[in-house]
């Protein structure tokens, strides 16, 4: 038997106007991969990311999330759009996403915050869903700040609040779009480290990051955007050793000299 | 000033203090109901209902709200069509005239005010909730109501205060509001300051009652916004 697919996308396409943003781009992840992915700005990779769970619709291709295809339809106009809002609902809870502007809803709490999508989108038990947002924030390392608001949080603490509230509702797969491009440079490792523990212990997660040595030393695969297409894909030891692309070479020194 | 007539003036006003009060409730609570489905209307999508929405608000806080109150009450009524049919009942008063009219105008200022709040909602916020898969009434209810209602609090309460004063208006269609009695004191007497100084001291009260409430309000919904206490 194969392993099990937790998320395969095939052939996604996406256009902006005239801008053709993604032109087929496909990725499966099995159980526990880690897959991060690059591009420079403008690549297609966050909007590929939001494509996966429709925050953006894509014109064409498939997401299948753990066995369940999202079902699309055309439009009148010719343009794709889901065809089941329900189906759509059910599988976004199944997808954790981080965001990177953390987008804590401002008026709750960080527990609320937690809380909130499993109490009632899942309509699981509130007690048992406050007792697991504790334990998610002991492991986030802010257990103490479980009745402040966001905005009493530094950005580093907001971040790993968001990734805890995306854990909350018990994901099949973790999406994180740039989750530290937002931060202060200083804060940046916190989150990283939250992560990397997060991979360590299993969980599939989609990465769209510019953190080089992330992709390098946690994740089990890259995958290299540009302009719209995968133009390089395996291995981190295989890529960043010796890479055939041209582009992905000229890419990571472009991204070391940043540094 | 005699404190004997200044009582007295106070009294009788007080005395029809409870009609301004209904008139002022009953259109703002339309009011409010209106423009909660004109900003729906405005928001939803719907290019006729946006434009039908528009042309409304357009309308309504385009014109003097004494003369759609006259267009209501005294305008409507030479209408035969509207003579005969099941609304007359209503708008052969002057109390619902007044209470429509008040209503249809501060809805189109206050769908303005929700439409604004709306607006004002991050949409980070809104993404991060359909991310969980919140949508359609739990994604209002639960995310964009709250932002919205606080966003929309200060400027509300403004547009709830000046409807207090709109009421006065209602003494020019023959209801025996505050002013009306004022009105009537000072043609009665032919003591101007006395009755006008009473009736605008009551009216200030009021006010002042109503924004210290929507201040309330608005601290008990900010606890997010101030510094933690430590």
């Amino acid at each position: 038997m194969t392993e099990p697919c937790a998320i395969t996308v095939v052939d996604m396409r996406k256009r902006f106007g005239a801008l053709e943003v993604l032109k087929g781009v496909s990725l499966t992840a099995r159980d526990g991969d880690v897959i991060s992915i690059l591009g420079a700005s403008g690549s297609g990779k966050s909007t590929f990311l939001r494509c996966i769970n429709l925050l953006e619709t894509p014109d064409a291709g498939t997401v299948t999330v753990g066995g369940e295809t999202i079902a699309m339809r055309k439009r009148r106009d010719g343009k794709a759009e889901p065809g089941d809002w329900r189906q759509v609902d059910r599988i976004r809870s199944q997808l954790g996403m981080v965001l990177q502007s953390f987008n804590l809803w401002s008026h709750m709490t960080v527990l609320e915050n937690l809380i909130e999508a499993p109490v009632h989108v899942q309509k699981r038990r509130r007690a048992q869903c406050i007792e697991e947002a504790h334990a998610l924030l002991n492991k986030v390392g802010i257990g103490d700040k479980a009745d402040y608001y966001p905005s009493h949080l530094s950005g580093g603490q907001q971040q790993r609040a968001a990734i805890a509230r995306a854990l909350a509702m018990r994901p099949k797969v973790m999406l994180f779009d740039e989750p530290t491009s937002a931060l202060d440079p200083e804060l940046v490792g916190e989150v990283l480290r939250v992560m990397r523990a997060l991979a360590e212990e299993g969980r599939t997660m989609l990465v769209v990051t510019h953190e080089m040595s992330f992709a390098r030393d946690v994740s089990s695969r890259v995958m290299f955007l540009h302009q719209g297409v995968v133009e390089a894909e395996g291995p981190p030891a295989e890529l960043f050793g010796a890479c055939k692309s041209e582009r992905f070479r000229q890419f990571i020194s472009g991204q070391a000299r940043q540094r | 000033m005699d404190p004997g007539f200044v009582v007295a003036t106070f009294w009788r006003l007080m005395a029809a203090l409870p009609l301004t009060l209904e008139v002022w409730a009953l259109s703002v609570l339309i009011g409010g109901v209106i423009a909660m489905g004109l900003t729906w209307m405005r928001v939803g999508g719907s290019k006729p209902f946006a434009a039908l929405s528009r042309g409304y608000v357009f309308v309504f806080r385009g014109s003097p709200l004494l003369v759609q109150l006259f267009v209501i009450y005294y305008g409507l009524s030479s209408f035969a069509f509207i003579r005969q049919s099941f609304v007359w009942p209503l708008l052969r008063d002057a109390f619902p005239c007044a209470v429509l009219s008040l209503a249809l105008c501060t809805a189109a200022y206050t769908s303005e005010i929700f439409r604004g709040a709306l607006a004002a909602v991050p949409n980070g916020q809104v993404e991060a909730a359909k991310a969980c898969g919140m949508s359609g009434f739990r994604l209002f209810r639960r995310v964009i109501f709250p932002i919205a209602l606080r966003q929309a609090l200060p400027a509300y309460s403004t547009e709830v205060i000046s409807m207090t004063k709109a009421t006065a208006l209602v003494s020019l269609v023959t209801l025996w509001d505050m002013m009306s009695v004022a009105l009537k004191i000072r043609n009665d007497t032919l003591v101007t300051y006395t009755p006008l100084l009473v009736a605008g001291a009551i009216y200030f009260v009021l006010n002042f009652l109503i924004a210290r409430a929507f201040l309330t309000i608005e601290y008990r919904l900010s606890k997010h916004l101030r510094p933690r206490r430590a």
